[in-house]
């Protein structure tokens, strides 16, 4: 315990762009920074073994491959924020999957926004019911959502198995199928990423230039358009990408609807998380659940919510995995599925302990996972390998944000 | 027991709920405590409690382990309803029962733990539970303003930013916020819990100047501590406990280090030590 007041240590801070950025990354608040400039080792790395890595056709399959990662880990985002965790997410998913897969089928013949919403509803009961176990009989969320893993491993053999179809059954409707394996037109990928960009563009220079204006400290004009210009780059970049052909025989081009649901939830989650009492109230029970009981916040109810929103956002997950593999089968690893969701918001920088995290943790902690499963299976390495360096890349992210950590704390 | 240097010492209820006329202060009560009883099972923890806590002054609550100081104030924040005895809230008679009864009426307290979110900043801690929102969304600009001038008024000027993590400063500046905090929703009374106990010398002394700018404010400060040196430096008045019991309560004038030893140890005072210089 210092008798030092720790506040006039950075009398001598630089101003300036450079000097902001330094600041920011010292601070522990470099966000993404550690994490971005791992994915570009990575990328550069694989670039250099195999030339094919960075071609359009590997980059789009790179996102597709990394949508089930990102939804998982947004799943797991909420319930994590809360230092809470959802083991049963993958089973989740894959349940959620069947139930769509099933319905849509010609015995069934749901419409297929019908047999997809109600696989979500289920996930989303399943949810609730983790979160009013964990909750009503105070038992460690762990516990309750292991059993909920067994437990839907079971229901998700049962379900398959009793259709008759050899432990497998497949999408056969066409709207299903198209969700992961269809692609917006090249026009409509601009018009998509061109309106979003203008949105978001206008967001964060209304923010800024509201805190200017209202007399708060806030980061220069050049600053703004610096992080404006850098949106913009990388959406063009990324837009050239999917907008390249891919095909050999046929034409394939255009973004493929699956980073377009990536994007939505993307939004959805990180508004609510950012601009509304709900998010406010969850990093608050996350941060010190007492304090926030004492605030007069009714702990239980967000709590619920939470594994809520983890029910909901798996569902969607479990939509894409399905339509992605072409149907379920009751071999699905959910297990693994679960600790790679976990693993991937945790690469990204989410605390296991509550209160810290972002959604767009999520997907970048994603796609560095499928940046390492998609690198190493074009340089044909084993499985063997690919375990091996997404441990390591986990111990190295885990390690990397804890010091980053303790070098946040030094003012207690 | 009722050995307080004060004439009126009885325990009887008072008639009228009007001015209580608290002894040596010239101010009118704001809170009034009469024959305020606890007991938790065969436990009396508050025997008979007379305390009358004037507007703008900083009233210390002192006493040894055990004494019942937490209990009190856990009393007036509606935490545990007493068991028995009445309060008076500007001279009139109110119940409270649960701590939202104790925010309603303008009380606020700040525990020992000061209930502080590290992973949020300054001003989602200053107005949590409490968001301002515009069209259902959080106004943080507002926030941020008010919270601004609510630190700048308490003149607590060493965070850097009403940004910065909670979890980033240091005990003296979470003392200042957990207090800016509870001044901040329009608070009359803001009782504190040993809020030098955990602070080196200098962030020690800064918070003891917040608590007398706070009075400054016409805000009623209760403090318990341990350090009797702090106390005699910002308190206008001293509430001794002994054993459950308010054993003696007056204007700081009337007290020095060995008399107010004397009372926290043994519930008494020799009358030798009165008015002797400390």
């Amino acid at each position: 315990m210092s008798h030092f007041e720790h506040s006039s240590d950075d009398s001598t801070s630089k101003t300036g762009l450079v000097g902001e950025l330094k600041r920011r990354l010292r601070a522990g608040d470099g966000g993404l920074m550690p994490i971005l400039i791992g994915l570009v080792v990575l990328v550069v790395i694989f670039q250099a073994k195999d030339s094919v890595f960075l071609s359009a056709g590997n980059l789009t399959n790179l996102f597709v491959q990394a949508t089930i990662f990102i939804l998982l880990a947004m799943a797991e985002m909420w319930v994590l924020l809360l230092g809470d965790i959802d083991l049963s997410v993958g089973y989740m998913a894959g349940l959620g999957g069947a139930i769509a897969v099933i319905l849509l089928d010609p015995q069934f013949n749901w419409p297929w926004y019908a047999g997809m919403l109600v696989a979500v509803v289920v996930t989303t009961l399943i949810g609730a019911l983790w979160g009013t176990i964990t909750i009503r009989l105070r038992l460690p969320s762990f516990i309750v959502t292991l059993a909920g893993l067994l437990g839907l491993e079971g229901v998700l053999i049962y379900v398959v198995d009793h259709q008759g179809t050899g432990g497998s059954i497949s999408v056969q409707n066409k709207v299903f199928y198209d969700i992961v394996n269809a692609n917006l037109s090249p026009l409509l990928t601009w018009i998509f990423v061109i309106v979003s960009v203008t949105v978001f563009s206008y967001m964060i220079f209304r923010k800024d230039q509201l805190r200017r204006s209202s007399g708060l400290e806030s980061v220069s004009l050049a600053m703004t358009t610096l992080k404006i210009a850098a949106l913009v780059a990388a959406s063009t970049m990324v837009v050239l990408i999917f907008n390249t052909n891919r095909g050999s025989f046929t034409t394939l081009e255009g973004m493929p609807y699956a980073i377009l649901v990536d994007f939505v939830m993307l939004a959805l989650g990180s508004f609510i998380l950012t601009r509304t009492r709900v998010g406010r109230y969850i990093y608050a029970i996350g941060g010190n659940a007492e304090a926030a009981r004492r605030a007069g916040i009714s702990v239980n109810r967000y709590r619920l919510l939470a594994f809520i929103f983890t029910g909901f956002t798996a569902g969607v997950a479990g939509l894409l995995y399905a339509s992605r593999l072409g149907g379920v089968s009751d071999g699905i690893d959910g297990g693994n599925l679960v600790l790679l969701a976990v693993a991937s918001a945790v690469i990204g920088g989410t605390s296991l302990f509550g209160g810290r995290g972002k959604m767009i943790y999520a997907v970048i902690g994603g796609l560095v996972i499928a940046t390492i499963y998609n690198g190493m299976a074009l340089l044909n390495l084993p499985a063997a390998e690919q375990y091996g360096a997404t441990a390591l890349v986990l111990l190295v992210a885990v390690a990397l944000d804890s010091i980053a950590r303790r070098g946040n704390a030094v003012g207690r | 027991m009722m050995s307080a240097p004060e004439s009126r010492g009885t325990a009887t209820p008072i008639a009228s709920a009007s001015a209580t006329g608290s002894g040596a202060s010239s101010s009118p009560s704001l809170l009034t405590l009469r024959g305020v009883t606890k007991s938790f099972g065969p436990v009396q923890a508050l025997q008979h409690v007379d305390l009358d806590i004037p507007a703008g002054q900083v009233t210390a609550l002192i006493g040894d382990n055990g004494a019942g100081k937490s209990t009190l104030i856990k009393t007036i924040a509606g935490i545990y309803p007493p068991t028995s005895g009445d309060m008076f809230w500007k001279g009139e008679k109110v119940h409270v029962h649960t701590p939202r009864d104790a925010e309603a009426l303008g009380i606020a307290t700040v525990y020992q733990d000061l209930a502080l979110c590290d992973n949020l900043d300054i001003v989602q801690n200053m107005f949590l539970g409490h968001e301002l929102t515009r069209r259902g969304l959080l106004d943080e600009i507002t926030m941020e303003l008010n919270s601004k001038k609510v630190l700048s008024d308490l003149s607590v000027t060493t965070v850097k930013s009403a940004r910065q993590l909670v979890g980033s400063l240091s005990g003296g500046q979470r003392q200042s916020i957990a207090v800016a905090r509870a001044v901040m929703h329009e608070s009359q009374l803001v009782i504190m819990d040993e809020p030098t106990a955990a602070l080196g010398v200098s962030q020690t002394a800064q918070v003891l100047q917040l608590i007398t700018r706070l009075a400054a404010r016409n805000i009623a400060v209760l403090v318990i501590s341990h350090n009797l040196n702090d106390v005699l430096a910002v308190a206008d008045r001293i509430a001794v406990m002994y054993l459950g019991t308010l054993v003696s309560q007056g204007p700081v004038a009337e007290y020095d280090t060995a008399s107010a030893v004397e009372l926290i140890t043994t519930g008494e005072r020799a009358s030798a030590s009165l008015a002797r210089p400390a």
